[in-house]
């Protein structure tokens, strides 16, 4: 096998990764009827929460984002509690931790439909733009105010709280809800005002910020990935880097779509899992490991180098 | 050696999920799921 052979050879599994995006882009959003009716679709499944930052107000979502369903649950808790109402948001936060054991962050790198979109808009030729490692707590903020205190803390004279998040920041809405519906639904179209201008603002400014860097909203302000990140160093999935082979050539690094150093750290918080690193080591030094059974990229495997 | 760690959390946080569907949380969710979130939208 010559250079150029092994070159396609290794890039085979990254190419597979945005099919299956693309693929669950589509699934968390199937029921397309609803685009024409400029309606949300209201059927019984739409309580599953999906392991996503999906937007449930998109017409076609068919499932529960999570993020949205937390800060309801934080948001409605002081009203359920002053009513004897046995309601906390268990359901939500049981999902979540359940996912992030089981995989961590993976459903960032393969699942949610929102990263897809910031990594085909970054493939749009610009100069691009690094991003400092220490944006990256900056998630942390947000999950711990817009999407737990704010909505537990501020609440009106009934005791419900607001999707702060929701309101104030999540591009994700805007994108797949709040403008499909707008230019769907006239009704909605008349309610527009203050809010509906700042997020067409903010999500302009985060487009241009997925062209210029690579899944910036993913590393520096999304509150569902900070909540499975937590669980990368101890879910079932885990990364590993064999120190002997690797050469710290920094290939990797090159083509992580979150830009972290994984030999550095492999299960680091940041680490979206989408596998990339595996594929480009051509020395086989990354693998993961999933209950027990180790894999490294198949096509080093059928080369015999590993 | 096997890891229990990953294991401890999946079975407590299963757990947790399912005395929130017992506690009738799916409904909770579903409804607000079904309705226009205005928040989200831009127009709350």
């Amino acid at each position: 096998m010559d250079a150029k052979d092994k070159t396609n050879a290794v890039r085979k599994p990254r190419e597979k990764r945005a099919w299956y995006q693309a693929a669950f882009a589509l699934g968390l959003n199937a029921w397309l009827p609803a685009w024409f009716k400029g309606e949300i679709f209201q059927g019984g499944v739409k309580g599953v929460c999906v392991p996503a930052l999906n937007c449930y107000s998109c017409p076609s979502a068919l499932g529960a984002c999570p993020i949205g369903a937390l800060q309801n649950s934080f948001g409605g808790l002081r009203f359920n509690l002053s009513v004897a109402e046995k309601k906390f948001g268990l359901y939500v936060a049981g999902f979540l931790g359940a996912v992030g054991s089981v995989v961590g962050r993976m459903p960032c790198g393969w699942i949610c439909p929102f990263g897809f979109i910031q990594e085909l808009l970054h493939k749009i030729p610009t100069p691009k733009v690094r991003l400092p490692h220490f944006m990256s707590y900056f998630r942390y903020v947000v999950l711990a105010t817009m999407v737990v205190a704010l909505p537990l803390l501020i609440v009106d004279q009934f005791g419900f709280g607001q999707t702060w998040f929701c309101k104030w920041i999540c591009p994700a809405g805007t994108l797949e809800a709040g403008i499909p519906l707008v230019i769907l639904n006239a009704d909605l179209r008349g309610l527009i005002g203050f809010m509906y201008y700042w997020k067409i603002g903010l999500l302009v400014l985060f487009v241009g910020w997925f062209i210029l860097s690579r899944r910036p909203f993913c590393r520096t302000v999304c509150p569902l990935g900070a909540i499975f990140g937590l669980f990368n160093k101890g879910s079932l999935f885990r990364m590993a880097v064999d120190d002997e082979k690797c050469t710290l050539c920094d290939k990797c690094y090159e083509d992580c779509p979150v830009e972290i150093k994984i030999y550095e750290s492999p299960n680091t918080p940041d680490c979206v899992r989408c596998l990339k690193c595996v594929s480009s080591c051509k020395f086989g030094a990354i693998s993961y490991e999933f209950l027990g059974k180790r894999e490294v990229a198949q096509d080093l495997r059928l080369e015999g180098k590993t | 050696m096997r890891r229990k760690l990953p294991w401890v959390l999946l079975i407590v946080f299963l757990g947790i999920m399912v005395a929130g569907l017992l506690l009738g949380e799916y409904k909770t969710v579903l409804e607000k799921a079904v309705t226009v979130c205005l928040d989200c939208i831009g127009i709350g």
